[in-house]
């Protein structure tokens, strides 16, 4: 999927972010679900929230629709405060988690609901004529009087999806949508949904804690933590500069030497691990001189090589263990002082050099640039 | 283990199989079987106090009913909204109302209405313009204000739980959905908790109609059918009595039967 060939309609009301959140905080008794957010949202995105259960992102979707008003801070929506604004006054739309379905209507009664609460009430026809057309954009043409138990889970949630894009709001939210879906299910919902966006252009809002979903999905990923957001970024940013070592934990996975920082010469620093080594990398921001940090390097950045060249700086490791995964194979290795890590190889590489066996020695190694220096925190 | 509750059942339930079993009866005794026949039904129907008294009944059971569904369900409604020591309180006071014996009610509504319409009157009396001012007293007024007021926790309880067994979400999505906090009340909750209501409803004038302890110390002047059934055993049983205590039981099964397929149907489809 190519983002970089995406790129959002212009907004008809105005160039500036649709939404923002404005240092907002939210307190629920002595919990501080939300803890001083900024964030914009540009209109005909596609925006994920994500975060371990309890980061406060459920509370920033709440905020944003309306059901929670903010302690402190700003809610905009449109260039308009909007705080004390009801949810049924707001242009914004949620998909439930359990979809929230009514259950004593059809499914076109329920998609329908939002349409017939408009004053003044649209004609009977012009609702008939968008309820069609919600169902064919989520493909259950045919659907229009079947009850909400009659359907599967995947067609309850296209319902609930079609009940929410048929009012054309300025926001779509979802709130873990996908979470209550088998996986195969899952992996079709996340094209689908990711299709209809583009196709109408509306600026969507993911709650999730599925990174995988959010990075496959999203144009931008805010990473949360304790109420906090963390960063920022597109996937590729999160991915190449993590601000701190959770946020590479987070996205994707990676390899941690904890350690202290020995020296800084502009973004390159040299750390001091386990058993007296010293590693070098690339810090994403600045760092000083004997603080605390981790240096992270992709298990696919990390090359093995049976060959033991002498002029080369490597690290000899055995390898513990050999998971086969198709188009690469994931190895467990341990070198005496820096631990175990993972390794990633291709399955090019494989070609030339062979597969290596549970118990080999190896050298394991890696470019300078594939390590980051990370801030603990 | 089996004969013993088999022992129970026969002892709770075979004195009333005897008056359904004797309302049939040929003879005049309440006592003594003298063949089959319908011919009390006829009598306690065609008997113009028996009509009477049902009439009384009829209307207060369906005036107290209505009130205990209408002010129950907004009483519910609004609870679901509280939180805290308010909550609590309430819910404490509702399930008293429901354990406190009839007797108690009987009497406390007795007292407390008398005593109100004897300041009442002479008020009353002073402020009208001209003519003789009406009278504050016991009688429909008194009943049906009574048991509402008892049939209404009933009904209180039976929506809550409902409530309770009510998706959050689902007011919420109604809300996100443009519908204001009367409409999500019209086009969502209310649809959802209907059984709930119509059973409470039917509970609600069962329990009307049955009662004897209550009505007994606020009918005043009026007769209800359990008070004429009362004061006739007093003149000794015929089985006329037993035709309108069969009957009586019957409709009560019916309604109570009732009442629990639509709360059994409604949680099946929530």
């Amino acid at each position: 999927m190519n983002k970089a060939a995406y790129a959002p309609p212009p907004s008809k009301a105005t160039l500036g972010p649709i939404a923002e959140l404005r240092n907002v905080s939210k307190r629920f008794g002595d919990i501080l679900a939300a803890d001083g957010l900024d964030l914009s949202i540009m209109s005909g995105e596609f925006l994920s929230f994500l975060g371990p259960s309890g980061c406060g992102k459920t509370t920033a979707l709440r905020i944003l629709a309306g059901f929670e008003a903010p302690t402190t801070g700003e809610v905009l929506l449109d260039g308009e405060i909007v705080n004390d604004l009801d949810p049924f006054r707001r242009p914004v739309n949620m998909v439930f988690q359990h979809y929230a379905l009514f259950p004593h209507l059809t499914v076109a009664q329920n998609i329908g609901y939002g349409l017939r609460q408009r004053r003044p009430r649209p004609p009977r026809d012009e609702i008939e004529r968008k309820v069609k057309t919600a169902l064919e954009i989520v493909r259950l043409e045919g659907f229009e009087d079947r009850r909400i138990w009659e359907m599967s889970g995947g067609q309850q949630q296209r319902v609930a999806l079609a009940r929410a894009i048929v009012n054309e709001p300025k926001l779509l939210l979802l709130d873990e949508p996908m979470a209550a879906l088998d996986r195969k299910l899952r992996k079709e919902m996340q094209i689908e949904l990711q299709n209809i966006q583009r196709r109408l252009g509306m600026t969507f809002i993911l709650v999730t804690h599925d990174q995988e979903e959010a990075l496959s999905m999203s144009d931008r990923i805010c990473i949360m933590r304790d109420g906090r957001i963390v960063q920022t970024g597109t996937p590729r940013e999160l991915y190449d500069q993590p601000r701190n070592r959770y946020v590479a934990g987070f996205v994707g996975t990676s390899n941690f030497f904890d350690g202290v920082v020995e020296s800084v010469a502009a973004d390159q620093a040299q750390v001091s691990v386990k058993g007296g080594i010293v590693l070098a990398g690339r810090a994403i921001s600045p760092v000083a001189v004997g603080q605390e940090v981790s240096v992270s390097v992709r298990p696919e950045q990390i090359r093995l090589e049976r060959a033991n060249a002498a002029d080369r700086p490597g690290w000899p490791v055995t390898i513990l263990n050999r998971i086969f995964l198709g188009e690469h194979t994931e190895y467990l290795v341990k070198h005496e002082s820096l631990g175990e890590f993972m390794v990633l190889t291709p399955r090019q590489a494989e070609l030339s050099d062979g597969p290596f066996n549970a118990g080999e020695r190896l050298m394991a190694l890696w470019e300078a640039g594939g390590a980051l220096v990370l801030k603990q925190d | 283990m089996r004969i013993y509750a088999a022992f129970v059942y026969i002892f709770l339930y075979l004195p009333i199989g005897v008056i359904a079993l004797f309302s049939f009866n040929a003879g005049r005794h309440a006592s003594q079987l003298q063949g089959f026949s319908t011919q009390w039904y006829g009598k306690a129907l065609n008997n113009p106090f028996v009509m009477d008294a049902l009439q009384t009944s009829l209307i207060v059971a369906l005036v107290s009913a209505t009130c205990a569904s209408v002010f129950g369900t907004m009483a519910a409604v609004a609870l679901q909204g509280i939180r805290g020591p308010l909550r609590t309180t309430f819910d404490l006071l509702i399930y008293v109302a429901v354990m406190i014996p009839g007797i108690v009610i009987g009497i406390a509504t007795l007292i407390g209405l008398v005593t109100l319409f004897d300041q009442l009157n002479p008020v009353l009396a002073a402020i009208w313009p001209s003519g003789t001012p009406p009278q504050f007293s016991m009688g429909y007024g008194s009943l049906i204000a009574a048991h509402t007021l008892f049939t209404m926790a009933l009904v209180i309880i039976i929506i809550r739980a409902r409530l309770a067994g009510m998706d959050r979400a689902l007011a919420e999505a109604s809300s996100d959905l443009y519908a204001t906090p009367m409409g999500t009340f019209r086009q969502v909750t209310l649809p959802l908790i209907f059984p709930a209501i119509l059973a409470g409803f039917l509970l609600s004038f069962t329990f009307s109609f049955d009662d004897f302890i209550i009505a007994f110390f606020v009918a005043g002047s009026e007769t209800t059918l359990p008070i004429y059934v009362f004061s006739s055993i007093r003149r000794g049983v015929t089985p006329e009595i037993n035709a309108i205590g069969t009957l009586v039981l019957a409709a009560s099964l019916i309604l109570l039967v009732t009442a629990q397929v639509l709360l059994r149907s409604g949680r099946r489809r929530g």
